[in-house]
C-alpha cells in the first residue's frame, strides 16, 4: 500500500502553548484510519493543520508526494482533500441541493449532475428533502448532508471531525453504517472521533492521541482490546 | 388553544387602565407642565387627551388579540421563521408583468411630474442605488459596513475633481468614478479580511469618518468645507444650460424654450436606466456561483473555507461591487446637486442607507427599493411635520423591528438545481 497522506515529526503552536509535539503519522490509499482521543488532546488542531489553520511550526504535511503543509486552503481542496468539519456547518438558509453544490466549489460544476445524483442514491433521506432548507432537518440528515457535500469534490482522502458529535446513538449506528458504505466505494478516510468504540470497530488503523502526542499505535481490534484505552476512552471493565 | 372563548373584557379594561397609568407618567411631565418664565401651567385638557387615546387604543388592540383573526396573527408572528425562504427552483413569480409596467411608468414620470417631484424621486433612486449596493455588503455577504458613506462621497468627488482638474465630463467619470469606489473598496477590503461583525463594522464606521475629514481638510485639493460645483451630464454634448460658451444648448438645438426641468428629466432618465441595469446584473449575480458564495460566507466562514473557498476573492468582490455602485450614485448625486461638500457624508447617511436595507429585509431587492423610497420620498411628503421626522423615523424602526424584523420584504430565493431532469 502507497501512502497517501504522511504526518512528519509535526509540531503546532497557538502562541506559546504547543497544541501538537511532533506528530507523525501515516494514512495509506483505501485504508480507514482513526484517530481517537480526550478533548483538548488535538485532534481538531491536526486535522485543521492540514488546511494551514493553523500553520505548522516544524515538520511536514506529505500528500502524494508533495509538502502541502504551506499551501493555501483552497489549493489543498482542490487536490482532493475534502473535510466534514466538526459541528458539521452546513448552510441553514440554503436548501439540500444548494448545499451539495457548494461541495464542488474546490472542482466545478462539470461533474454535478451525476455526483449529485450518487449523493441521493447513498443518501436517500436527502433525496426526500432535496429542495428543503437545511436548517430544517435534524442533526442526523445533517450530517448525512455534511458528509455528502465533502464528497461532492470527489476526494481522494475523506477527513471526517466527529461525525457523531451531538447525534442520538442509533443516528450514530447509522452514521457509521454509510461510512462503512462510503469506505466500501474505494475511499480512503480519516476519522477523528471521540466515540472510541464504533470509531475503532470501523476503522483499519488507529492513533491515540493524548496532550498532542501520538501515544498508541495499531490496528483497530488491537486497540480496542488495549486495557489502556479501554480504560481511557471505553469506560473501563 | 380556545380560540373561540369569546373576549375576555375584564382583561382588556385592566390592559386599558396599565396602559393608561403609564402613559399619564410618561406624558404627565412632558406634555401637562409647560414652563412659562419661572411659572409653570399646568395643561391637563392635552394629557387627558392623549391618555384617552392611548387607553381606547389599548383596549382595541387587548380585544382584537382575543378575536380569531388576531389570535392567528399572534400567533403567526410568535412563530416568524428564521432564515431565508427557499422556493423551488422551476419557480416563477406571478408577479412579473410588473416589471414591464413599472419601466412603461417610470419612462412617463418625467413628462407629467413637475420639477419638484421629480428632483424627489431622483434622490428616491439615488437611494435605491445606495440601498442595492450595501445590500450586496451587507444583506448578501454579512458584512456590516458603517462607512459606505465613504464610496459614496468618492463617486461624488470624483465626478466633481475629475472636471476641475481634468476637465472629464459626466460621462467619462460615470464610469472612471465607479471604477475609483471599486478600487477603495478593495483598499477598505484588504484590513478588514480576518474581522467579522462588531469589529468590522468599527473599522468601517473610521473608514467612512478618514474619507469625510480628508475631504474636509486636504483644502488646497477638495476647497474644504466649501465644496467643488460638478458638471451637469451633457445630451450627446449638447448642454442643459441657458447659454453655453463652447457651442450649442439643448434648447438651442431643438429650437424649445429653456426649462431648467430639462437638466432633471435628462438625469431622471440616465439614473433610471443605472438603476434597472443593476437590478438586473445584482439579479444575475445572486444566480451566479459567486452569489451562493457570498451567501454561503454569511451564513457559515468556517464552513466556507472548510470547502475550499476562497474567502479573500469572495469578500474583495462583494466590497468592490457595492463600493462601485456607492460610486455610481454618487456621480448622480453630484451632478444633481450641481455640487458637492462634505457635510452631504456624515455618519447619518450611513446609517439611513442601513436603515434602507435593514427596513427593506436584508438581501431582498424588492424590499431595499421600497424602503428607499419610503425613507427618502416620504420625509420630502410630509414636510409640514418637519420637526417631527426624526421621531416618526425612530417610531418607525421601533414598530418594523418588533412586527416585521426581517423588513418589509421577507428574502425569498429561488433554488438552484444543477439542471432540470438530472435526479429521478
Amino acid at each position: 500500500m502507497t501512502s497517501l497522506m504522511e504526518f512528519k515529526e509535526v509540531d503546532v503552536h497557538y502562541g506559546p502553548i504547543q497544541a501538537l509535539k511532533k506528530v507523525s503519522l501515516t494514512v495509506s490509499e483505501g485504508e480507514i484510519v482513526t484517530l481517537i482521543g480526550a478533548n483538548g488532546a488535538g485532534k481538531s488542531t491536526l486535522l485543521m493543520s492540514i488546511f494551514g489553520q493553523p500553520r505548522i511550526s516544524s515538520g511536514e504535511i506529505i500528500y502524494r508526494g508533495e509538502d502541502i503543509s504551506q499551501k493555501s486552503s483552497h489549493y489543498v481542496a482542490s487536490h482532493g482533500l475534502a473535510q466534514s468539519p466538526e459541528g458539521r456547518r452546513i448552510f441553514p438558509s440554503m436548501s439540500v441541493e444548494e448545499n451539495l453544490l457548494m461541495g464542488t466549489i474546490p472542482i466545478g460544476m462539470d461533474h454535478a449532475e451525476e455526483d449529485m445524483q450518487h449523493m441521493f442514491e447513498l443518501f436517500p433521506r436527502l433525496l426526500e428533502r432535496r429542495n428543503q432548507r437545511a436548517s430544517t432537518m435534524s442533526g442526523g440528515e445533517q450530517q448525512m448532508l455534511a458528509i455528502a457535500r465533502a464528497l461532492m469534490s470527489r476526494p481522494k482522502l475523506l477527513l471526517l471531525d466527529e461525525p457523531s458529535l451531538g447525534l442520538a446513538p442509533i443516528i450514530v449506528k447509522q452514521i457509521f453504517q454509510i461510512l462503512r458504505d462510503v469506505a466500501s466505494t474505494g475511499m480512503t478516510i480519516f476519522l477523528v472521533e471521540q466515540n472510541a468504540n464504533h470509531a475503532l470497530k470501523l476503522a483499519n488503523r488507529g492513533y491515540v492521541m493524548v496532550n498532542g502526542e501520538i501515544r498508541m499505535t495499531g490496528t483497530g481490534d488491537e486497540l480496542l482490546v488495549n486495557p489502556e484505552v479501554r480504560e481511557a476512552y471505553l469506560g473501563g471493565h | 388553544m380556545s380560540a373561540t372563548a369569546g373576549i375576555n373584557y375584564k382583561k382588556s379594561v385592566i390592559d386599558a387602565l396599565v396602559a393608561g397609568f403609564m402613559a399619564l407618567i410618561v406624558f404627565g411631565p412632558i406634555v401637562g407642565v409647560v414652563l412659562d418664565g419661572y411659572s409653570f401651567n399646568a395643561e391637563f385638557g392635552k394629557v387627558a387627551w392623549m391618555v384617552a387615546v392611548v387607553v381606547i387604543g389599548r383596549f382595541a388592540i387587548s380585544c382584537f388579540f382575543q378575536t380569531e383573526k388576531g389570535i392567528a396573527m399572534a400567533f403567526r408572528h410568535a412563530n416568524n421563521d428564521e432564515g431565508v425562504a427557499v422556493r423551488l427552483p422551476d419557480h416563477k413569480s406571478k408577479l412579473l408583468w410588473v416589471v414591464p409596467l413599472v419601466i412603461a411608468i417610470g419612462l412617463l414620470v418625467p413628462f407629467i411630474a413637475s420639477k419638484y417631484v421629480l428632483t424627489v424621486i431622483i434622490l428616491g433612486l439615488i437611494y435605491v442605488l445606495l440601498g442595492l449596493g450595501l445590500n450586496i455588503v451587507v444583506g448578501l455577504a454579512g458584512l456590516l459596513d458603517l462607512g459606505f458613506v465613504g464610496f459614496y462621497a468618492i463617486g461624488a468627488y470624483g465626478l466633481a475633481l475629475g472636471y476641475e482638474n481634468l476637465g472629464l465630463g459626466f460621462w467619462s467619470m460615470l464610469p472612471i468614478a465607479a471604477l475609483i469606489a471599486a478600487m477603495a473598496g478593495a483598499i477598505l477590503g484588504f484590513p478588514v479580511l480576518r474581522m467579522h461583525g462588531d469589529y468590522l463594522a468599527i473599522v468601517t464606521l473610521g473608514f467612512g469618518e478618514i474619507i469625510r475629514l480628508i475631504l474636509t481638510n486636504w483644502t488646497s485639493l477638495t476647497h474644504g468645507p466649501n465644496g467643488i460645483s460638478a458638471p451637469l451630464p451633457t445630451f450627446f454634448g449638447l448642454e442643459f444650460k441657458r447659454r453655453s460658451r463652447d457651442g450649442e444648448t439643448f434648447h438651442e438645438f431643438f429650437n424649445i424654450p429653456y426649462d431648467s426641468a430639462y437638466k432633471y428629466m435628462f438625469i431622471y432618465l440616465v439614473l433610471f436606466a443605472v438603476v434597472w441595469a443593476v437590478l438586473f446584473i445584482k439579479h444575475r449575480l445572486v444566480k451566479m456561483p459567486i452569489g451562493r458564495a457570498w451567501e454561503a460566507l454569511r451564513e457559515d466562514e468556517i464552513a466556507c473555507r472548510s470547502l475550499g473557498l476562497n474567502h479573500v476573492l469572495v469578500k474583495l468582490s462583494a466590497f468592490m461591487i457595492g463600493a462601485s455602485t456607492a460610486g455610481l450614485a454618487g456621480v448622480f448625486f453630484a451632478t444633481y446637486q450641481g455640487f458637492v461638500n462634505p457635510s452631504s457624508f456624515t455618519f447619518f447617511e450611513s446609517a439611513l442607507i442601513l436603515a434602507i436595507v435593514v427596513l427593506g429585509g436584508m438581501g431582498s431587492t424588492l424590499g431595499v427599493v421600497i424602503a428607499a423610497f419610503c425613507l427618502t420620498v416620504l420625509p420630502e411628503l410630509l414636510r409640514e411635520f418637519a420637526e417631527y421626522r426624526v421621531l416618526m423615523f425612530g417610531i418607525l424602526m421601533v414598530v418594523m423591528m418588533i412586527w416585521k424584523p426581517r423588513g418589509i420584504v421577507r428574502v425569498t430565493r429561488t433554488g438552484f438545481a444543477a439542471r432540470k431532469g438530472v435526479v429521478k
